[in-house]
């Protein structure tokens, strides 16, 4: 269920350029069912910024009742919240739209988590969550370059994990594909979240049968009510089909939405 | 609640609180996170006579204390408004106003004809000021004449009031209240987005795919209560009020303007409970303050000589 709290900062701290790592403690964990959903964030109680943030989840603690988020601080509203301290309050609203399924990967199979950039966060509560459900992963995550980079470490952890940069300071210099070129990389499923450029170059692998997608787009409401985010469905001649990504996504089967 | 019951043409309303059309879809996804029975009614998203995918992304980008959109009156069409989304919402205890919309004087007439005719739907919204599509929308509501035109065959065919949404893309407001009032609507809703545009500071060009788009949010209430001010003076339509509200002191101020009820738009998304929110403040403002009933503030700060013949009580 949707809900609304004022969640507590735990801690907040820098974890590449840029790159914040922002933990919050509240009720409203406990609706934090599946990885892959997002939450919207008022960043302070003015007019301005007017708007929420959708920002996505990064992992889960239900037993403490806390969450953490990985953003990228860039404009007016995500610099603000940058700027949150320990004890501070943040007006939550969540979570929203649709995870990453787990039960479509089972157990003795692999899984190829592919993130690009601020699209990496997500994939970590999934690997955790595949992880325990018996699916061997392998990661696959790419960044501008080695300053942007984060939690190798933690993925590491994880499984296999291989960086792809575009200035090649770290991993593969180039893009995730090039990554999974050069290794050679093999999956029974695909899940990714990043840059949709990213997205349709994977799309066109064809890596494995089976494959599932997270969209960002900017957003009003978050909830489905605004049609601001919406995009357009593949193989439809009418051309009037479409998808939500707020709440309809943000996670998509491969082949559902254009991309 | 009698405090805040509000009797307008075709409508009796629990309270003159409402969501404003484009910011509520058809309520579905509201109706997860409250019981919309509580509003006073719930003006739906504008429909068409086909269906419409809208403009391409982005649609939407911020500006201060506001936001613009170019959604460009996306919508499933008339015949699933009238089959699916208008039955479904009727099981909840609150009148439908049904936002009309189409590009030219037929669209309009076909669209009001069949949507009014719907058991469930107590009055109609005429959009005659949509910014966000090529023809139609605000092609109707910046010339007073054609604005009259489509209220008056609007009227001819609507089982239900009409009420005429205002644009604020016009130098005389008043002149297009009183068009539309000699054209027979039964009241107004005021204001509608103003067109405006934002542009990205990396590319150079517009950051919306449609390049403008319709500015609303708490930026432009000033524009709106100097609108409704005016016009409310020197017509006798009652005025459904928008633009801007999100706290109880804005609802004041429309109605001191001259409204006789409000819609919240923009608001809904920084907030999705702020429609109930507002209506349990609203009621202990005029508690508080001894206030027998919200009409009683309509048009409080009108001139002594201004005129008013509307009673909505």
């Amino acid at each position: 269920m949707i809900k609304k709290e004022w969640m507590t900062v735990l801690s907040q701290k820098s974890i590449a350029k840029n790159i914040y790592e922002l933990t919050l403690e509240g009720e409203l964990v406990q609706e934090m069912n599946e990885p892959g959903r997002f939450v919207h964030l008022k960043v302070n109680g003015q007019m301005m910024p007017l708007l929420r943030r959708p920002i996505s989840i990064a992992s889960i603690d239900q037993a403490n009742s806390r969450f953490t988020m990985i953003y990228r601080a860039e404009g007016e509203g995500t610099k603000l919240l940058a700027e949150k301290k320990a004890g501070d309050t943040v007006d939550v609203l969540g979570p929203l739209g649709n995870g990453f399924p787990i039960e479509e990967a089972q157990p003795g199979e692999t899984a190829i988590l592919v993130g690009g950039g601020i699209g990496v966060p997500p994939l970590y509560e999934l690997s955790k969550r595949l992880n325990e459900r018996g699916v061997k992963t392998i990661h696959v995550l790419g960044f501008q370059s080695a300053n942007v980079a984060f939690y190798m470490e933690k993925f590491s952890e994880l499984g296999e994990t291989y960086a792809a940069t575009v200035d090649g300071t770290l991993g593969t210099k180039g893009f995730v594909t090039d990554a999974i070129h050069q290794y050679n990389l093999q999956a029974d499923i695909l899940y990714s979240c990043g840059p949709v450029s990213m997205l349709k170059a994977l799309e066109g692998l064809h890596l494995t049968k089976k494959g599932f997608i997270s969209l960002e787009e900017r957003m009003g409401c978050g909830i489905g009510a605004c049609f601001a985010c919406v995009c357009h469905t593949q193989n439809d001649p009418t051309g009037t089909e479409y998808r939500k990504v707020c709440s309809d996504g943000p996670v998509f089967p491969i082949g559902e939405v254009a991309l | 609640m009698s405090r805040l019951q509000t009797k307008l043409p075709g409508l009796t309303l629990k309270n003159p609180i409402m969501p404003a059309s484009g910011c509520f879809g058809f309520g579905r996804e509201f109706s997860g996170l409250y019981d919309l029975s509580v509003l006073g009614a719930i003006m739906i998203k504008a429909t068409t006579e086909e269906p419409r995918f809208g403009n391409p992304t982005p649609r939407v980008a911020e500006t201060p204390g506001g936001m613009l959109n170019a959604i460009g009156l996306q919508n499933p069409g008339l015949e699933k408004v009238v089959g699916n989304e208008i039955p479904w919402l009727s099981q909840f205890d609150v009148p439908i106003i049904a936002n009309v919309a189409g590009s030219q004087v037929e669209d309009y007439v076909e669209v009001a004809r069949t949507i009014s005719k719907s058991e469930y739907v107590q009055a109609l919204e005429l959009n005659i000021s949509c910014p966000n599509v090529k023809t139609g929308g605000i092609a109707f509501g910046t010339v007073p004449e054609t604005a009259k035109h489509l209220t008056k065959k609007v009227k001819e065919v609507s089982d239900v009031p009409v009420y005429v949404k205002l644009s604020p893309n016009v130098s005389n407001i008043v002149e297009m209240a009183k068009a539309v009032e000699d054209g027979g609507a039964d009241g107004l809703t005021m204001i509608n987005t103003l067109l405006g545009m934002r542009i990205d500071l990396k590319t150079g060009k517009p950051i919306l795919a449609n390049r403008t788009g319709g500015l609303s949010g708490p930026a432009i209430k000033p524009v709106a209560i100097r609108m409704i001010y005016e016009v409310s003076q020197q017509t006798t339509l009652p005025i459904i009020g928008m633009g801007g509200i999100s706290t109880v002191e804005d609802i004041l101020e429309f109605y001191m303007a001259g409204a006789s009820a409000v819609a919240v738009g923009t608001a809904n998304f920084a907030n999705p409970f702020i429609c109930p929110e507002l209506i349990e403040e609203l009621d202990a403002y005029l508690i508080e303050h001894n206030i027998d009933h919200i009409s009683d503030l309509t048009g409080r700060s009108w001139n002594k000589d201004g005129k008013r013949t509307y009673h909505c009580s």
